[in-house]
C-alpha cells in the first residue's frame, strides 16, 4: 500500500485491516494473522503442503485487498 | 549517581550520567535546528529519549501496534557477497538469499541487486536480474524490488567516458567541470532508465534508488528524472533513498523544478522526491563518530520528524551503519540500532525502516 499507493502508515493499515477484517493492532500480531493468513491461504511462512505459494498467494491478496499486482497480471496474461 | 551504559558514535561501549546523555540530546537537536533550519525536539521529546536511552535492557522494541514495514538496500549481498557489501559469502544463490529474508528473518518486502550494486555494472547483466527478479516473483510473497545505486561518479576517468569533475576544480576549469557533470548525469539517467524498464517489463514490483546523489547535485537530478520519466510510463513503484543528509554541491548551480538541489537538507530533499513523483522517501542523517549514541540519535531525529511532519509520501528512515543514529561500525551493536530504530518510530513518527 506505501510502495504503489503512497499510503502513509496509518491509513495503509487501516485499509489492509479494514479488508481482512481485524483491527490494525492485529496485523503485527503473530499469532492473529498466522491462523489467519491459513484461513485466507494467503501464504505462510512455513511450507505447508498444499496452501498457496508464491505467486498463488499473491494472486488472492490482490483479490482479498482489491489491488493490481503486475506479477499476478502478468500471469494471468500467459494463461491460455 | 548511576551511569548508564551506551555508546559512541563508532560503537565503542561508554558510560554516561543522565545528566550527560540529556545534554548531549539536546545539543544535538539544537545542531540539527541550527543546520537544517528545523524546530527543535520538544521536551516530552527528549524525555522519551531519556526513557529509550535509560531502559536497562540490551535490545528494546517499539510499543505493541507501532510496528512500522522494513524495506532494505543490497538485501541478498548481505549474505551472499564478501565484507565489500557486509556480506557473510554463504555459498547460495541470490534469489535463495532472498527467500531467507523473507521465510527466515522475516522482512516485509526484499529487494535485489547486482553484486556490483550500481545501476553502471548491472547494465549489462540486466537480463539475468530479470530472470531473477521473475523467479523471486514467482516464489515469494513479498514485495520484490529492484535495487541498485546510481553512483554517477563511475561515470568519470578512470572508470567511465567524462573527465574527473574534482581534477579540472583543482585547475580551476569550474565551467569544464560542471559540463562533465552533466554529461555523466545524462549518461546515468539513461543506464537507470534502461534496466528500470527491463524490470517493469517483468512485472517487478519496484526500484530501489539507493544512495541517491552521492556524487552531488549532478546525481540526484538525474535520479530525479529518471523517477520522473519511470512515473509516466511504468507500473513501478519506487522509493529514492539518499546518501547524505545534506546534498553535496558538487555542480552547484543544478535545478530541479526552479529548486536549487545544493545544500539541500533532509526536509528539502523530501519535496523534490515528492514533485518527482516517488512513493517512498528514505532520508539519511549522518553519524558523528566522535559523539555518543545519544547525540546521534537525538540530532536524527530532530531531522527525520520534520521530515514526517512535512511528507505526503511515506518515510522510510536509513538506520544502519553510520546513518539514522547508529554507529558507524561494520556490525552495528543491536543495543545501539535497536534504540535508533525505536526512536524513529516513537519520536519521529517513520511509516517504516
Amino acid at each position: 500500500m506505501q510502495l504503489n499507493y503512497r499510503m502513509r502508515l496509518p491509513e495503509a493499515k487501516k485499509y489492509v485491516a479494514d479488508k481482512l477484517h481485524v483491527s490494525a493492532f492485529d496485523l503485527s500480531d503473530s499469532t492473529v494473522m498466522r491462523n489467519l493468513r491459513e484461513e485466507l491461504d494467503i501464504g505462510l511462512i512455513e511450507a505447508v503442503p498444499g496452501m498457496a505459494k508464491g505467486l498463488a498467494a499473491k494472486a488472492r491478496i490482490a483479490d482479498l485487498l482489491d489491488i493490481r499486482i503486475d506479477a499476478v497480471e502478468k500471469l494471468k496474461a500467459k494463461l491460455p | 549517581m548511576s551511569k548508564i551504559w551506551t555508546r559512541m558514535g563508532d560503537g565503542q561501549a561508554v558510560e554516561m550520567t543522565s545528566d550527560e546523555l540529556r545534554k548531549d540530546m539536546m545539543e544535538a537537536s539544537e545542531d540539527a535546528a541550527d543546520k537544517g533550519k528545523v524546530p527543535i525536539l520538544e521536551d516530552n521529546e527528549i524525555d522519551k529519549l531519556m526513557e529509550i536511552f535509560s531502559a536497562p535492557w540490551r535490545v528494546i522494541g517499539v510499543e505493541p501496534g507501532h510496528e512500522v514495514p522494513l524495506t532494505k538496500d543490497e538485501t541478498a549481498c548481505t549474505l551472499v557477497s564478501s565484507q565489500l557489501s557486509s556480506g557473510a559469502h554463504l555459498p547460495i544463490s541470490r534469489e535463495a538469499a532472498v527467500e531467507v529474508f523473507e521465510r527466515v528473518f522475516a522482512f516485509d518486502t526484499m529487494e535485489l541487486g547486482w553484486i556490483d550494486y550500481s545501476f553502471k555494472p548491472a547494465k549489462p547483466m540486466v537480463s539475468l536480474d530479470q530472470v531473477s527478479i521473475e523467479r523471486l516473483l514467482a516464489t515469494t510473497v513479498i514485495p520484490i524490488l529492484y535495487g541498485a545505486m546510481p553512483n554517477m561518479g563511475l561515470y568519470y576517468t578512470p572508470d567511465g567516458p567524462y573527465t574527473n569533475p574534482a581534477d579540472l576544480l583543482g585547475m580551476m576549469k569550474v565551467e569544464e567541470a560542471r559540463e562533465e557533470e552533466m554529461k555523466a548525469a545524462e549518461l546515468c539517467m539513461e543506464d537507470m532508465i534502461f534496466v528500470c524498464k527491463r524490470m517493469d517489463e517483468i512485472g517487478a514490483d519496484g526500484i530501489d534508488f539507493d544512495t541517491t546523489a552521492s556524487a552531488g547535485d549532478a546525481d540526484f537530478l538525474a535520479t530525479l528524472k529518471t523517477v520522473e520519466e519511470l512515473k509516466k510510463t511504468t507500473n513501478l513503484g519506487i522509493e529514492v533513498g539518499m546518501s547524505g543528509e545534506f546534498i553535496l554541491g558538487m555542480h552547484g548551480e543544478v535545478e530541479y523544478k526552479g529548486k536549487r538541489l545544493a545544500g539541500m537538507f533532509p526536509q528539502d530533499q523530501l519535496k523534490v522526491v515528492e514533485e518527482a513523483g516517488a512513493d517512498i522517501f528514505g532520508p539519511v542523517v549522518n553519524t558523528k563518530t566522535n559523539k555518543s549514541a545519544a547525540w546521534n540519535v537525538a540530532r536524527a531525529v530532530t531531522f527525520v520528524k520534520e521530515v514526517c511532519k512535512q511528507a505526503t509520501i511515506p518515510i522510510h528512515a536509513n538506520v544502519g551503519m553510520g546513518v539514522g543514529g547508529t554507529p558507524m561500525f561494520e556490525t552495528p551493536p543491536v543495543d545501539a540500532l535497536s534504540r535508533a530504530s525505536v526512536a524513529m518510530v516513537e519520536i519521529a513518527k517513520v511509516d517504516g525502516l
